[in-house]
């Protein structure tokens, strides 16, 4: 197997709420065609850096963001780069599954439509293999044009996740994305990101830890807004080189 | 006294003061209701008024009710719904938007014979529009314009975070996110707010006394730049300005009529409007 290539990097990230520092200074690479898995105690600032990576923190009041996270060698916080470009690359799926009170064809369409360069025909083709690479296709196929709020949770969450994977992103973010559906909508899930990290770059966020294990090829542990250690999931989950790693993956806090 | 005594008894009182509010309510509509009811037909609703308003019907004021607030809906709402947009997706939260907000709350609290005086000032002698349809609109629309503007804002409140949300992550910026993904979502209850402000404001007489409403006018009007009468400032007319009060009582009540008939009309059709989109929302 080639080396994995680093596709996103975060170069010692400082990150405030107000005057409250949430992430106090992280390092990370991210590879790519892999699964990052971060996880950590509620609080730990998963979340707060995985939304750093698309910048979806940028609409948080008050918050303000120090260092650096590249994009493919580009910092994705320099004053010229465009914040709507880096969320087109960097695709994000939501904890609680956010479906527009759309159709479902509306729903995966609703990226391609932004800019208006699609023609409908383009638009319908990447709908369906966007359904598709989202393992939903069959499910909804024959009623594209209802609701997109009476399928099933997990449903949805699949369908958000087709709609990311309509714009074409290089990476995708998950946050918890499993969090809110039954022990079977989230097999399906994670199956689907295994089959997604061989076009993608994924980075998840998960308080399970089981998940964690199953899915991901890397797993970041977070305490206290600190990065404690990142390595392979197998030595992360089997052999950590932190106390307070070893202690958290095994149950013993948290 | 044993405490589900005390309880059963509190539930009776409150239950009291909400019956009541609804008797009061009822009392009223029942009394414009028995004394108006018996003047209206065809010819009142069709016909200006005769020999000195004693006979023949409302039609000019209705009419002229009706042209003021096709003014005060196409300057309200869409200045009403974009401040809204403003305050709630663009302001930065801060002392500046708490002032205009509080400014606005205030705002809805002025009386409105003040805004008819202000009205006068702005549109009839500083923008030279005269006495007219224009100008009593726009005043009036003035008058709704905090109604509006909060109600828009609550409507915007419900929309759920996760939609603006979702649409960046997708890469909108953040007015095709508002426009597309918001805005849809808001509409319904913005219209019920704008709706209810206009049947407040349709009922008004200050603003338009000074501002373009006409005691009695023999003709109808031609352009929105000419006075008109107005169903309140009729009803006003009939009730305590004309020379033989008690002749024209049930005129009087069957205007009020009209003007509360009008008004529901506005309320029910708000009602409507918005089940009608929430339908069209699911489909």
């Amino acid at each position: 197997m080639e080396k994995p290539v680093l596709k996103m990097s975060a170069q010692d990230l400082k990150f405030y709420y107000g005057s409250v520092m949430a992430l106090k200074g992280i390092s990370m690479a991210i590879r790519k065609n892999q699964v990052t898995a971060l996880i950590g105690p509620s609080g730990c600032g998963k979340t707060t850096f995985l939304r750093c990576l698309n910048r979806m923190n940028d609409i948080v009041e008050g918050a303000r963001v120090e260092g650096e996270i590249l994009l493919d060698g580009q910092n994705i916080y320099a004053p010229e780069v465009d914040v709507v470009q880096v969320r087109k690359r960097v695709g994000m799926v939501f904890q609680k599954s956010n479906p527009f009170p759309k159709t479902i064809f509306e729903n995966v369409a609703y990226g391609l439509k932004i800019d208006g360069d699609c023609s409908r025909s383009e638009i319908a083709d990447r709908v369906e293999k966007s359904l598709k690479d989202a393992a939903l296709w069959n499910e909804v196929a024959d009623r594209l044009h209802e609701s997109a709020i009476q399928i099933s949770g997990g449903q949805q969450q699949r369908l958000c996740i087709a709609r990311a994977l309509a714009v074409k992103p290089e990476v995708i973010l998950m946050d918890e994305p499993a969090s809110a559906l039954d022990p079977i909508a989230t097999q399906k899930i994670e199956e689907l990101i295994q089959e997604l990290k061989n076009n993608y770059t994924i980075v998840i966020v998960t308080h399970n830890m089981q998940q964690a294990a199953r899915v991901s090829d890397y797993t970041a542990f977070f305490y206290l807004g600190d990065l404690i250690e990142m390595d392979k999931t197998d030595k992360i989950f089997t052999n950590p080189g932190n106390k307070r790693t070893e202690d958290y993956v095994t149950g013993r806090f948290g | 006294m044993s405490k589900k005594f005390t309880e059963r008894l509190g539930f009776a009182l409150l239950a009291a003061c909400a019956v009541l509010v609804l008797l009061f309510l009822g009392i009223i509509l029942f009394d414009i209701f028995s004394k108006g009811i018996g003047v209206i037909s065809w010819n009142f609703l069709s016909q200006p008024p005769k020999q000195g308003m004693t006979e023949g019907g409302i039609f000019p004021a209705i009419l002229g009710t009706f042209l003021v607030s096709i003014i005060t809906v196409a300057f309200a709402v869409p200045l009403g719904m974009f401040a809204a947009v403003y305050l709630h997706e663009y302001a930065r939260p801060g002392r500046t938007t708490r002032m205009i907000r509080l400014a606005i709350r205030n705002l809805s609290g002025v009386p409105s014979i003040v805004y008819g005086l202000f009205g006068v000032v702005l549109f009839v002698q500083l923008m030279h529009l005269g006495t007219s349809i224009l100008s009593a609109g726009l005043t009036l629309g003035l008058l709704t314009l905090p109604w509006t503007i909060t109600a828009c804002e609550e409507a915007l409140k419900t929309v759920p975070k996760a939609y603006r949300e979702g649409a960046l992550a997708l890469g909108a910026t953040k007015w095709h996110a508002i426009r597309t993904n918001v805005l849809p979502y808001a509409i319904p209850g913005m219209l019920t707010g704008v709706i209810l402000g206009l049947a407040r404001a349709a009922g008004e007489t200050a603003p338009i006394l000074f501002t373009g409403a006409a005691f009695f006018l023999p003709h109808l009007p031609g352009s929105i730049f000419d006075q008109f009468m107005a169903l309140p400032y009729h009803l006003y007319i009939l009730a305590t300005q004309h020379h033989d009060i008690a002749k024209v009582r049930p005129i009087a009540y069957g205007t009020a009529l009209v003007l509360l008939g009008l008004i529901l009309l506005l309320s029910f059709s708000a009602i409507w409007l918005r089940y009608r989109y929430r339908q069209g929302l699911k489909g």
